[in-house]
């Protein structure tokens, strides 16, 4: 017995005496302490873990030659080759911060994002959907955020001192033309697409990247959902459409279809709200779209989305021109939309991310002048107004979009991205004169764009995003080159600093062409600088900008229609915005605040001289309120909107062919208050074959009679104010999905 | 000759084997021993990097790793700043797929971890990440449960959500409670593989049933 032990004893003190410590102390590069890294010795059990102040202390029994590694989320891996005798080891380690995606200062100048990525982001997809003033429009919501204007006698984004047509609209990439329904004369439309398609928005009010072009003022990046939770039907009724629709996931979750149909009847809605203008023809809408989404590898999806919609509508106002008669004016429309995306890891650090987009638009409109017996009135002499005010106009417009970009992730986020881009438009009007005469126009356009990008992180404190655009337009037959600079720092406590430098083309919009002129591109250039502070549950932003414009389209009446002339047009807009949101002074209340302050004033189209453009407002705040009631499953939503009056003109030619500012004001302020109610009454449910919500909402509660502009007549004699349709609205809508429950395809798939 | 000199392979292998597995069972006791008192003493990343060291040196083990990725999981529960809760759930999910390719497929145990890695991610924005993590969660206490219905640890983890759900949602302590009642007698029979192998969640289960009443 004594003959085995005696080794075993002898075993356990040659250990015992061979054990070694090895301490220090743990910091980054800016000698600030580190707590929690992992410190081993490689392959051996041994090891410890860097206390509070950052020091770390372990005993081995490993001998020789040995490697210490220290480890820790963010940084780099330390490794370093150590000596194991009997003397104690006091080794200080400095660990090199990685710059990821977690750490790492994000170029927020000019932009909002509401996206679910686990970076803490400004708004979220749903704060979109749940606004009360928006009425579930993408558009509508973003008119609480700083930097756009209520502008409510037509459709768009009016940002920063430029007009609905200086933003444009992105859907996976692609541009995305008529957007929004046919325009109506002094009604904003809607925008065609659902919120509920996109799990990311970027609101860029200025300074955008290289990727995009072709808007003077601000782009909006839509991001279409990968997949849907689960296989569901969904059905929805409201006073004013029914829609039903089915999305199907795969058992495997890599590929999922669907379809939705909306049927629109503003019938009943227009008998409960009384409308102004006087409708002879309803509004009836058709909506049909269809996706499918297919998963190509881990990272690669292949993403389908189209839609076909119809509307007609007809309705009278009373003539300016004239003291009792009308005009009566109707619409039908046409628009299809396809759009087909391709993302893919290439491997090699290499990601490609390609779309194509295809869509066809037909518009039929005319206009009727009647009688106060709705009876149409033909008046036969060329040289009277009157004569003109019947007219019929067929527009078909095709569109085609395709775009590349290649991205190559250099060392850590460090990125260059460079692609091409193709945009094909062609439209052709046909118009049938009072008389019966038939003339006809076409507008082609075909503009190919290259683009260059770099991301650099010199350290997740700063980093710079440099590009360069250059497009070339076949129908103004030139070239442009666009560079944009951004840049972000980020302080100690979080918060940052960010800058945007760009240089922005558009071509004239084709409702001023085609032109006899010689015509160049309209050019803006940005300066953006902003401070931003996101902390838990609360942010706070504050932006200053400077944006020139040069070579703006000046217009001029030719053939009873406006048509661009030259580029002699400028101008320029200056302002502070400040945004604020706070989820957490308030328990359980969710709310922020906008305020932009607009000094700008432009000479273009038929202005005689720089003037403050009519769509522009000095001053514009909105309060976004959000509180949901566990108890009653109820979320309330309330939106207050105030803008100061903005101004009005008539500008007409004078006797010499001029144009001459004849009239002038402003209008009064504007305000509107919004409420909605969303109440979930099976949120929580667990096994719930269905998910219900009901949605309650009232748009200008207070009633506040709003004017957003003044017509004129054509001698500038009358002048009568352009408003809402209605004063108020309201909405009741009751949304149903039954979700088909998958979970135990899941699991059987899995055993 | 030949065979003598096999035996002896057999023997000196086996040899090695047993001393190896001695030393890891040895470093793997300890270490489980000091997961009870992780609370109290908050060194749940200190565990974490304990466990990973054991992991990175054995390679074929898949426990390391896996009570690595649930001393994570404990510590983004327990994280204040919820800007830091990502961070230290990716690191949980890294272990737990660690663990899973050792074992070429996921477990019981391993579908626990998922699906507290999604509950914490849940819990840094509930009402914007419920949608995406909410059913992540649950899907993984399904398949914990079909996995290994004797596994008591995915009806304990059921009965707090449940707990931790509002009664208007369909949850609260009355809705808990008997999915409390249901775990304990499960603990009790709950046969581990080995005494490696994951018993962990009957005191936390005693805890939440006192809480019920």
């Amino acid at each position: 017995m004594n003959k085995y032990l005696t080794p075993v004893f002898l075993l356990v003190t040659v250990i015992t005496n061979a054990q070694v410590n090895i301490s220090g102390k743990i910091t980054d590069s800016k000698n600030r302490v580190l707590t929690g890294v992992s410190i081993s010795l490689k392959n051996s059990y041994d090891g410890g873990t860097s206390d509070s102040t950052g020091n770390y202390f372990f005993v081995t029994d490993e001998k020789g030659e040995q490697i210490l590694e220290a480890s820790a989320s963010g940084y780099k891996p330390f490794q370093q080759k150590v000596n194991l005798n009997d003397a104690p080891i006091k080794l200080n380690i400095s660990l090199k911060e990685l710059v990821t995606e977690l750490n790492a200062v994000v170029i927020t100048a000019g932009t909002f994002e509401a996206s679910d990525q686990k970076k803490a982001t400004v708004l979220s997809p749903l704060d979109i959907v749940t606004t009360a003033s928006a009425n579930a429009d993408i558009t509508g919501a973003l008119k609480t955020l700083p930097g756009t204007q209520q502008v409510g006698e037509t459709e768009g984004l009016f940002v920063r001192g430029g007009t609905a047509s200086e933003s444009k609209i992105f859907i996976d990439g692609t541009l995305v033309n008529n957007f929004y329904y046919t325009s109506e004369p002094g009604l904003a439309t809607r925008g065609r697409f659902n919120p509920f398609l996109f799990k990311g928005t970027i609101f860029s009010a200025g300074g955008y990247s290289a990727l995009y072009g072709q808007a003077l003022s601000s782009a909006l990046i839509l991001e279409s959902i990968d997949f849907p939770e689960r296989s569901s039907a969904d059905i929805g009724i409201s006073y004013l459409a029914i829609n039903g629709g089915l999305q199907h996931l795969a058992k495997n979750k890599k590929s999922s279809w669907g379809f939705t149909y909306a049927y629109t009847d503003l019938r009943l809605a227009f008998k409960l709200i009384n409308q102004k203008p006087d409708y002879f023809n309803i509004p009836v809408l058709h909506n049909a779209d269809a996706n499918f989404r297919i998963k190509t590898s881990k990272t690669g999806m292949i993403k389908y989305y189209g839609t076909l919609s119809t509307t007609s509508l007809g309705f009278r106002y009373g003539d300016i021109d004239s003291a009792v008669m009308k005009n009566a004016f109707s619409l039908y429309n046409i628009n299809m939309y396809h759009n087909l995306s391709w993302r893919e890891k290439l491997g090699n650090g290499l990601k490609m991310i390609s779309g194509f987009s295809y869509s066809t638009n037909k518009d039929d409109m005319g206009n009727e002048f009647q009688n106060e017996n709705n009876q149409k009135q033909i008046i036969n002499n060329p040289s009277s107004l009157f004569s003109y005010k019947n007219f019929g106009v067929i527009t078909h417009g095709k569109y085609a979009n395709a775009k590349v970009v290649i991205e190559k992730r250099i060392k850590g986020l460090n990125a260059i991205r460079f692609g091409g881009e193709y945009n094909y438009s062609n439209e052709r009007s046909d118009f049938t004169l009072y008389n019966g005469n038939k003339s006809e126009e076409y507008i082609k356009e075909n503009l190919l764009s290259a683009f260059g990008e770099g991301d650099i992180y010199i350290t997740n404190d700063i980093a710079a995003k440099i590009g360069t655009r250059a497009e070339h337009s076949h129908l103004l037959d030139k070239w442009n080159v666009a560079p944009r600079i951004s840049l972000a720092y980020k302080f100690a406590d979080k918060s940052q600093v960010s800058f945007a430098y760009g240089i922005f083309y558009q071509d004239p919009e084709r409702k001023y062409l085609p032109s006899s002129n010689k015509l160049d591109y309209a050019k803006a250039t940005h300066y953006i600088l902003q401070y931003q502070k996101l902390s838990n549950n609360r942010t706070f932003r504050t932006e200053a900008f400077y944006k020139k414009y040069d070579d703006l389209f000046k217009t001029s009446a030719a053939n009873g229609k406006e048509v661009a002339v030259n580029n002699k047009g400028f101008g320029d807009a200056k302002g502070v915005e400040l945004f604020w949101r706070d989820k957490k002074t308030i328990k359980n209340v969710d709310y922020w605040l906008s305020y932009s302050y607009l000094d700008t004033k432009r000479d273009f189209l038929t202005y005689p001289t720089l003037i403050e453009p009519s769509f522009a407002a000095k001053h514009t705040a909105s309060l976004v309120i959000k509180k949901f009631v566990t108890k009653l499953k109820t979320q309330f939503n309330g939106s207050y909107t105030y803008a100061t009056g903005r101004p009005y003109y008539n500008i007409r030619p004078d006797q010499n062919n001029n144009y001459k500012i004849f009239d002038k004001g402003r209008t009064k302020d504007y305000n509107s208050l919004s409420f909605s109610v969303n109440y979930l009454p099976s949120i929580g449910k667990t096994n719930a074959k269905s998910f219900i919500v009901f949605v309650l909402s009232f748009t200008n509660v207070l009633g506040s009679n709003n004017i957003y502009s003044y017509n004129y007549s054509y001698d500038g004699r009358v002048k009568q104010p352009v408003t809402p349709p209605s004063k108020r609205f309201y909405f009741l809508g009751c949304f149903i999905s039954f979700g088909i429950d998958r979970s135990d395809d899941v699991i059987n798939n899995n055993l | 000759m030949k065979r003598t000199f096999f035996l002896i392979a057999i023997i000196s292998f086996s040899n090695f084997l047993s001393a190896q597995s001695d030393k890891y069972a040895a470093a793997m006791k300890k270490n489980i021993s000091m997961l009870d008192s992780v609370y109290q003493k908050g060194n749940a990343g200190e565990l974490a990097n304990n466990f990973e060291r054991i992991g990175d040196s054995e390679k074929t083990q898949w426990l390391p790793y896996y009570y690595a990725s649930y001393c994570h999981v404990m510590k983004a529960f327990t994280e204040q700043d919820k800007t830091k809760t990502d961070a230290i759930a990716d690191k949980a999910e890294q272990l737990i797929t660690k663990a899973e390719e050792i074992i070429g497929k996921e477990n019981s145990e391993t579908d626990v971890i998922k699906s507290m890695i999604a509950s914490s991610r849940m819990m840094v924005d509930p009402q914007t990440r419920w949608q995406q993590y909410g059913p992540a969660s649950s899907e993984n206490i399904e398949k914990a449960k079909q996995l290994d219905p004797t596994n008591p640890r995915p009806v304990l983890l059921e009965g707090q959500a449940k707990f931790f759900t509002p009664e208007a949602f369909g949850g609260g302590k009355a809705v808990a409670k008997p999915l409390f009642e249901k775990a304990i007698p499960m603990f009790d029979a709950f046969k581990p593989e080995s005494d490696l192998h994951p018993t962990w969640g009957k005191s936390t289960t005693e805890y939440f049933l006192s809480q019920c009443n």
